[in-house]
């Protein structure tokens, strides 16, 4: 396993493997999972992703939680977008793509993920502190058992060592998975939708973080 | 920030949260007063009416009242004033403004009003219980509305504003998580203005509930709820879908997203209600459902989070009906928790007989042997209350003393690195449950007992409880945190907060009520603390710290 991007894989816009055989993509939905803990930023790349879709003209559901998760706990945000998407929440086994800005957090999502679900997971530890936490050497054995596809970014290094500030690394991420056809969604349309979403006074860091991903890939 | 809120123009599309949606849909049905006491999953309203009052973007009303009953109570004053009024709340709010509100239902409304209700099935937001503020159709005989999603969550407050004013009663509108945290596309209408000129009209027998009046209100409100239910019969809110079979699915909320997406992905055709109304329910728009379902064998599927109240209701309908019609729910133990997409394709699925589906193989297998913990929240580093937390432990051994805690981020005294924490309920309740505590062992003079408070909790409802313990003669060792903020929720103001203009001192009110004992204390100077808490903890009368020191959030 690399240290950088574990796999380099060109991947195609998803085809997920049937959980119920006739009609299991009903509504040709994407569903994508953005897991970490709190006060990672996870909303703002939800207001991205949201902008992005209506670029596309998808359509677009997600659910978030708020309240005490908020303080250092797990976070999960489900999304789900494309032609026309009933419900917001992800399906057990159901996820096409489930980005993790911190490593151990991508276990905690399983129950979610199928044998065809890919991850793009952040290279780093945040350790728990209520209890023990897992090594870097962990996680990954875990993910190599699954045998599914996985793309690990040390994004937060990248961004500080190329733009100084290693907070716009989830933008850095969703840019990634775009660049990087991991999901349905333009580069451009995702560039449109930072300028949109993210305050002026953070735009030009944000657009570099997106441009920066393109360089990587 | 609110560019998608205020947007206005008319056909645009936007993605807003529910509760973004609940604002706009006040905005565009032309709300003149607002007022909130916080609490998730319905914090976002009050959040950003205040700061849209706040910036001179909205130009009705806005306040955060000390508690619920008291947002209800200044919600009926400007609704008695003639004024559009929104009150929101989470569930656990409910109970406390019910005693205002039961009232209310009976005077009626005058300025149209809509009361949101957001209940938090699966408690992922809430400690104290997993409320169903559904109950309330049977207890208040209110109107209830219940929105799937945020463009609905939009469309519901005009429509409970538009009934509020033509049957002049106050109307809800429940959400639950997973309606007022989701984000989806939402159609705009135009804004409208929310400039306001109240003026009360004196009218006794419209505002006053002495008996024998009162019983005469209450048999016009009945009469109110009867044409409400012609109006819920018509109401395009209430859907229905044609089926193929005999069978037929009944639900509303978010679990009629769920049932839709079950039905696709099994590729089933069965008959669909979905439910707009919870009160009235429409009852002859129910009955024909069941009639057209195809075939003589008719079965009914309630599909409803927690306690099984369509299902009750469509119970009795059905065997009035029909003997044959058969009408079933789901199992007990999903009423508990939050319906999910897996627990409704599990429902449908046996429900239809459904053979097809494979067992969705999910990877969690792979983790069930690992040793890591779940992460589970925690103060954030660099919050003051670490300097409570440790001044306590210096101060007493905790084993021997009693804790009450209470909600707000210092409900993770309970955590197990901290253990400062014997009983938790609601709100202002380690006050009066301590109390209790101290008069029931009274005696057993080795018992100590701290009580945490929070400084919102402290004004919501911590003052009563603190009096009656003085008058009441007991003495429990009151902590209250003031971090100058309603942290848990968001950071909202309260009367006390640092960003609130003639806010009123803790010291004072507490002085006020008859504390001889008390002390002011920066916590940073640990060894006055520690000191104090070990002199306040030998007293025989109530004692108080007020902790002072700002939350580092804010
Ligand atoms: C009746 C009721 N309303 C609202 C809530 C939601 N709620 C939980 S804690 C809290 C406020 C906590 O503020 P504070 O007491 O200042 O403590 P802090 O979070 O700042 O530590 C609120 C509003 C509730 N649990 N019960
Ligand atoms: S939000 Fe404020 S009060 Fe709550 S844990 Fe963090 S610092 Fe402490």
């Amino acid at each position: 396993m690399h240290s950088d991007i574990k796999s380099r894989k060109k991947a195609k816009p998803t085809k997920k493997k049937s959980v119920l055989p006739k009609k299991e993509k009903s509504s040709d939905d994407f569903s994508l999972l953005i897991v970490g803990t709190g006060g990672q930023g996870q909303i703002t790349l939800l207001n991205v992703l949201a902008e992005a879709c209506l670029v596309e003209n998808f359509d677009f559901r997600s659910s978030e939680l708020h309240g005490l998760s908020q303080r250092g706990g797990s976070v999960k945000v489900h999304i789900r977008f494309g032609k026309k998407v009933n419900s917001p929440l992800v399906p057990k086994a159901g996820a096409d793509l489930i980005i993790s800005l911190e490593m151990q957090e991508a276990l905690t999502s399983f129950i979610f993920s199928g044998p065809e679900t890919r991850f793009l997971i952040n290279k780093k530890l945040i350790p728990i502190f209520s209890g023990k936490s897992l090594t870097e050497k962990e996680v990954l054995n875990v993910l190599e058992k699954s045998g599914n596809e996985v793309y690990l970014v040390p994004a937060e290094e990248i961004c500080l060592e190329e733009l100084g500030n290693s907070l716009v690394a989830g933008i850095y991420l969703i840019s990634f998975a775009s660049f990087n056809n991991l999901i349905p969604l333009k580069p451009e349309s995702i560039l449109k939708a930072i300028k949109k979403v993210v305050p002026k006074k953070f735009l030009e860091l944000n657009v570099k973080a997106f441009n920066l991903s393109s360089k990587k890939s | 920030m609110f560019e998608n809120i205020l947007e206005n123009k008319k056909g645009k599309k936007v993605v807003l949260l529910g509760n973004e949606a609940i604002v706009r849909g006040a905005l565009e049905a032309g709300v003149n007063f607002v007022s909130t006491y916080p609490g998730t999953p319905s914090s976002e309203i009050g959040n950003i009416f205040y700061k849209m009052y706040s910036s001179g973007k909205f130009k009705g009303y806005f306040e955060f009242s000390t508690n619920e009953k008291v947002a209800m109570e200044a919600g009926i004053g400007a609704s008695f004033s003639g004024l559009k009024t929104l009150v929101a709340m989470k569930n656990f709010g409910l109970n406390v403004a019910l005693d205002a509100l039961l009232p209310f239902v009976y005077t009626g409304s005058k300025g149209p009003t809509v009361i949101i209700v957001a209940d938090d099935p699966s408690c992922h937001s809430s400690a104290q219980s997993e409320e169903n503020s559904r109950f309330l159709a049977s207890l208040a005989h209110i109107p209830i509305l219940e929105p799937s999603d945020p463009q609905e969550c939009k469309e519901f407050v005009k429509l409970g504003f538009a009934l509020s004013k033509q049957f002049e009663i106050p109307v809800i509108v429940r959400t639950t998580t997973r309606v007022a945290h989701q984000r989806s596309l939402v159609e705009l209408n135009s804004l409208s203005s929310n400039k306001f000129k109240g003026s009360f009209q004196k009218n006794p027998d419209k505002f006053i509930t002495l008996p024998p009046r009162v019983l005469e209100m209450k048999k016009e409100l009945f009469l109110k709820i009867e044409k409400i239910k012609s109006f819920a019969e018509k109401s395009d809110i209430n859907k229905s879908f044609k089926g193929k079979s005999g069978l037929g699915i009944i639900t509303s909320g978010i679990s009629y997203l769920y049932a839709k997406e079950s039905l696709a992905r099994m590729d089933l055709d069965l008959g669909l209600l979905k439910l707009g109304f919870f009160n009235p329910l429409p009852v002859e728009k129910i009955e024909k459902f069941i009639k057209s379902l195809p075939g003589k064998q008719k079965k009914i599927l309630i599909l409803e989070e927690l306690e099984p109240y369509l299902e009750k209701e469509v119970f009795i309908l059905a065997k009035k009906m029909d003997c044959q019609i058969e009408v079933v729910g789901k199992k007990k133990d999903f009423e508990i928790g939050e319906l999910s997409p897996d627990k409704v394709d599990e429902i449908i699925a046996d429900f239809a007989g459904y053979k097809g589906g494979k067992e969705k193989k999910d990877l969690s297998y792979l983790t069930k042997d690992l040793k890591s913990s779940k992460r589970a929240p925690r103060l954030c580093p660099g919050c003051p209350y670490w300097l409570v937390v440790s001044a306590v432990k210096k101060a007493v051994d905790i084993k021997k003393v009693v804790f009450g805690g209470e909600i707000g981020c210092y409900m993770l005294f309970g955590s197990a690195s901290i253990k400062m924490q014997d009983y938790l309920f609601c709100m202002g309740s380690s006050v009066g449950i301590g109390h209790g505590i101290k008069k029931a062992i009274a005696g057993s003079n080795d018992k100590k007992l701290i009580s945490f408070v929070g400084d919102s909790s402290f004004f919501h409802a911590g003052i009563p409880p603190l009096i009656n313990a003085v008058i009441n003669k007991s003495n429990p060792l009151i902590i209250i945190l003031q971090n100058d903020t309603t942290a848990m929720t968001g950071h909202q103001p309260h009367p006390g907060a640092f960003n609130v203009q003639g806010r009123i001192k803790i010291e004072d009110v507490v002085r006020g009520c008859g504390v001889k004992n008390l002390k002011v204390i920066d916590p940073v100077n640990q060894k006055e603390f520690i000191e104090t808490i070990k002199k306040f903890l030998k007293n025989s009368e109530v004692s108080v710290i007020i902790v002072k020191k700002q939350c580092i959030q804010i």
